[in-house]
């Protein structure tokens, strides 16, 4: 069965390809005419001052987390949507007990004001 | 091993796929600002050529004969490698959206798909994922506040849209009982099962809206307070490709959705003359590219935190309860 994954490998070639092709052609056939100005950063006129990599806001970093927090969930539950109807009620059971734990840390994450951003 | 089959004739249709998608990104940016003027009352594009149907082809070659900056505060291989990794999941997620019924051209039986996968639908989700990369990348490489705060935004936009998405496409896959995009066209599910499919399909269209950086959700790139977010510091062919990752994005999000709520190629008399199916898919595709610019036309950018917000505390309960609604009629129906 892991040939049948061959056509997708072709596609993701031609299309990486493409972007190469696309990258490299306008590389060779645009001008070249460089200035100091060119190289700045664009920060609405202004000159620009230090560094983009500064703090950002933690808020971020939280929805990051409940991100993978929850998406790890939502991956775990396809295997069983795709055999729901064999598994029948003890995998919707199964599956209730599974969601209501997490429904829980969804709950206390939301009084937190995890949602709220400030 | 089979290489005509596995190689050869993938080969073949990913390239045409792959002109047809560029041709069709090119004209869909001459669709959109015709259709937005219309909406605004006045005319659009019409300069070059009639109905100005030649500007896609002006503005590509504009972006070609561009000089490439690459500024020198910047990352330089990951600011490179940003819309090529953009670029490139964007156009290979068609791969598994059906666009017909299987055509016989030289006594071979030709299905019109690239690749039948049994993943189907993951495999859309792991594009659309990997997609994000080439913005969060390209937004960091800059090293420009703006594109960093655009990216930011872009990263917290599109996790949190992924959720209530993934979760609903789980509730239709428990109706359908496949992930291959060509077994759930092929199937016939009972009529209460379809209309219920049909109901999830606005909430489906706020996530897709999101997911793709549409308007009222393009935050990514608010003009007003981030100039063009990510790609502030991109200009030229880098700039273009960044632009069709967007367009491309709308394309195969419609594809998917007409494949999922609308019965993809399906319509009269397809049994009789496949080529039809090829003709009812793109018309299809087209209405829902209709759909993207009548509510970016319409409706007003949102704020990012009522964005936020209204993603986890609606749409995320909201499709909980779809889906354990779902999963308890699938079981005991």
């Amino acid at each position: 069965m892991p040939e049948g994954y061959l056509p997708i490998l072709v596609m993701l070639l031609v299309t990486g390809a493409f972007a190469t092709i696309a990258l490299v052609v306008s590389a060779v056939l645009g001008p070249k005419r460089s200035n100091p100005a060119k190289d700045e950063a664009y920060e609405s006129g202004i000159l620009p001052f230090g560094d983009a990599r500064r703090r950002f806001p933690v808020q971020f970093y939280v929805i990051a987390v409940l991100f993978i927090l929850f998406d790890v969930e939502v991956i775990l539950m396809y295997p069983w949507a795709v055999s729901a109807r064999k598994l029948g009620v003890f995998g919707l059971i199964e599956m209730a007990i599974f969601l209501g734990i997490l429904l829980v840390g969804f709950v206390y994450a939301w009084k937190n004001d995890a949602f709220k951003w400030q | 091993m089979d290489w005509i089959n596995l190689v050869i004739i993938p080969a073949v249709k990913s390239i045409v796929l792959v002109i047809v998608l560029l041709t069709g990104f090119a004209y869909l940016t001459w669709v959109e600002r015709k259709l937005l003027g219309r909406f605004q009352l006045r005319y659009g594009p019409n300069r070059a050529w009639r109905f100005g149907l030649g500007h896609p082809i002006a503005d590509a070659l504009k972006m070609i004969f561009k000089e490439e900056i690459i500024p020198g505060h910047v990352d330089k291989v990951i600011y490179v490698l940003g819309p090529a990794l953009a670029i490139a999941p964007a156009l290979a997620m068609f791969a598994v959206v059906p666009v017909g019924p299987d055509l016989t051209l030289f006594g071979r039986t030709i299905p019109m798909v690239v690749a039948d996968v049994n993943v189907g639908l993951l495999y859309v989700l792991a594009m659309a994922g990997v997609g994000a990369y080439g913005v969060i990348l390209g937004g960091w490489a800059s090293n420009n506040k703006y594109s960093l705060l655009g990216a930011l935004r872009t990263s917290s936009q599109m996790l949190s849209y992924e959720l209530p998405m993934g979760i609903m496409l789980i509730a239709i896959l428990l109706m359908t009982g496949t992930l291959s995009l060509v077994g759930i066209v092929n199937q016939t599910l009972p009529w209460y099962f379809r209309a219920w499919i049909l109901l999830a399909f606005p909430f489906y269209f706020i996530t897709v809206l999101a997911e793709t950086n549409r308007s009222p959700f393009d935050l990514p790139e608010t003009e007003n307070e981030l100039v063009a977010g990510f790609q502030t510091e991109y200009g030229g062919i880098k700039f273009a490709l960044y632009y069709m990752t967007e367009y491309l994005h709308m394309i195969a999000a419609s594809g998917v959705v007409v494949t999922l709520f609308f019965g993809g190629w399906r319509g009269p008399f397809v049994e009789q003359a496949p080529v039809l199916g090829v003709a009812y898919f793109a018309a299809k595709v087209l209405a829902m590219i209709f759909l993207f610019i009548w509510v970016r036309a319409s409706l007003p950018r949102v704020r990012y935190d009522q964005l936020l917000k209204f993603c986890w505390t609606f749409l995320f309960p909201l499709s909980l309860v779809y889906l354990a609604i779902t999963a308890v009629a699938v079981v005991f129906l």
